[in-house]
């Protein structure tokens, strides 16, 4: 089947050699204007909120309910809890909760699929933007939940919402 | 070679000194300390001019200013390479293609004039030799090919060998036209007798297709066939490292100086300053050979690579009978004026 190239509108109504004299104006321009290069080692990089860098711990939040480490698809998430029993002040049974002893992330293993982090039903685990923590030894890519905990200091806020967007809902049982 | 040397005069060299090997010493020395020095400042700039064409920096870190330095850092890496000859290639000729690809940019730099008296050697015939030399290289190419028993430098060596043909023809029919309206073939007659009106007034057309004439015999894009690397991973060159490799490179950029250099004394005047811009005559050639490799790099960064069919239709159907029309033209004009 033949095409029919007659209808073909792409082709610019110009004379010979246009094209070539575009392509050099084209180039020429970019090369005045300033580089999109960031110097990275001497100038820290811009990076918007949702960069998944590094998973920060909030411990206050954790209830031990192991979602995360559950649903992480290659088990980078070791967490130890026991149980502690807290009598009451006057009568009635014993209230019983969980207390974390280690929560712990190797990044040698992690694929930063975030799974955790959306899984998490008291939001516990947030991404932060940090990225710089490569080390020489393979053990120390596994990180303890106090410095876990150290990561969230650089959180960021999350970027406001789109215009238009429906707001966020409020949280179930209102405000505590 | 002596008697031809022995002919030339006029240079600054023989006004300090009337020693014959003297003066032969201190020229060689300066012809090849510009051959060693200008290419690397041209593969710099090659390197800073795609870059920002590109919307990048390119080297910034060696040598701390703009990565000044880092063709000296690439030449002391290429100097540590281990020298690797395969085992099938032809010894003798794989080690001296180097050396034949890059001398005849060096003979060419001999005669290129800097200033009325600033040249190594003013030949009465040299745009000829000119000419004769520039076609050599491709030898050089050929030798590198063969011998490296290796079929993408085959095909690599081959290509360079008819681009050569194609495009030597068009090269030359744009220097006849120069020489005819000029009258002389010596490098410094050719930029004298442009002293009221550049040659690339009357005769752009053929600037423009020794230009393009030049990229072919460079090897450069868009004529890059010859190496192109995404189907002969880089043809004739294919098989050399370290040093050797380095000669090539040289060679290249060597090649890019030395033509942009003749285009300058062909065409815009060579040394010969622009009214009312009071420059050294040997700034505004080195101003005109930097224009024109600059011309050449954002070539590179603009263009796409030729076909090997294009480009052999566009030497024999285009660029020739242009160039043999425009002689007809720079005949009318020498007779009418």
């Amino acid at each position: 089947m033949a095409i029919d190239t007659s209808q073909r509108k792409d082709q610019p109504e110009s004379g010979a050699g246009q094209g070539l004299l575009k392509g050099l104006s084209v180039t020429l321009k970019t090369m005045l204007k300033p580089a999109v290069t960031v110097q990275y080692p001497h100038v820290k990089p811009d990076l918007p909120a949702r960069t998944r860098g590094v998973i920060a711990l909030k411990e206050g939040n954790c209830t031990v309910c192991y979602k995360c480490s559950r649903e992480c698809p290659d088990w980078c998430i070791y967490i130890d809890a026991h149980k502690e029993t807290h009598e009451p002040a006057a009568g009635g049974r014993g209230r019983s909760m969980k207390v974390l002893d280690r929560f712990a992330i190797d990044y040698a293993l992690c694929m930063y699929c975030g799974i955790c982090v959306e899984v998490c039903p008291f939001d516990a685990l947030f991404w932060s933007p940090e990225f710089e923590y490569a080390e020489y030894e393979m053990d120390l890519l596994i990180h303890e939940k106090d410095r876990l905990e150290e990561w969230t200091y650089t959180v960021l806020p999350p970027p406001p919402l789109e215009a238009g967007a429906e707001g966020a809902p409020a949280a179930e049982g209102g405000s505590a | 070679m002596i008697d031809l040397l022995a002919q030339a005069g006029g240079s600054i060299v023989e006004e300090w000194t009337s020693n014959f090997w003297l003066a032969l010493i201190l020229k060689t020395v300066a012809v090849m300390a510009f051959f060693l020095i200008v290419p690397l400042g041209v593969g710099y700039m090659e390197h800073k001019v795609l870059a920002h064409m590109q919307g990048r920096l390119g080297p910034m870190e060696a040598g701390v200013f703009h990565g000044w330095a880092q063709l000296i850092a690439d030449g002391v890496k290429f100097i540590q390479k281990e020298d690797i000859v395969p085992a099938a290639a032809d010894r003798t000729i794989f080690t001296l293609a180097p050396a034949v690809a890059m001398v005849p940019y060096i003979a060419i730099l001999v005669v290129l004039p800097f200033s009325g008296s600033l040249f190594a050697l003013n030949l009465d015939v040299g745009i000829f030799f000119v000419m004769a030399m520039s076609s050599v290289s491709v030898i050089g190419v050929l030798m590198a090919g063969w011998s490296s028993a290796n079929k993408f430098s085959l095909i690599g060596a081959l290509r360079a060998a008819a681009q050569l043909i194609a495009y030597e023809l068009p090269l030359v029919l744009a220097a006849a036209g120069v020489v005819m309206l000029a009258g002389v073939t010596s490098m410094v007659g050719i930029v004298e007798a442009q002293e009221s009106l550049w040659y690339v007034v009357p005769l752009f057309p053929l600037f423009l297709i020794f230009m393009v004439a030049s990229l072919a015999e460079l090897s450069r894009t868009p004529f890059d066939m010859p190496i192109a690397d995404s189907e002969i991973i880089y043809g004739a060159y294919t098989e050399y490292g370290g040093l050797k490799f380095a000669f090539f490179l040289l060679a290249e950029y060597g090649g890019i100086v030395a033509l942009s250099g003749i285009a300058a004394v062909l065409f815009l005047g060579g040394y010969q300053g622009l009214p009312g811009i009071p420059l050294p005559d040997p700034i505004w050639m080195a101003l005109k050979i930097g224009l024109l490799s600059f011309v050449v790099i954002w070539c590179r960064a603009t263009y796409p690579r030729l076909r090997e069919d294009q480009l052999q239709r566009f030497a024999w159907l285009a660029l020739i009978p242009l160039s043999l029309v425009w002689i007809l033209v720079a005949a009318f004009l020498k007779v009418a004026f």
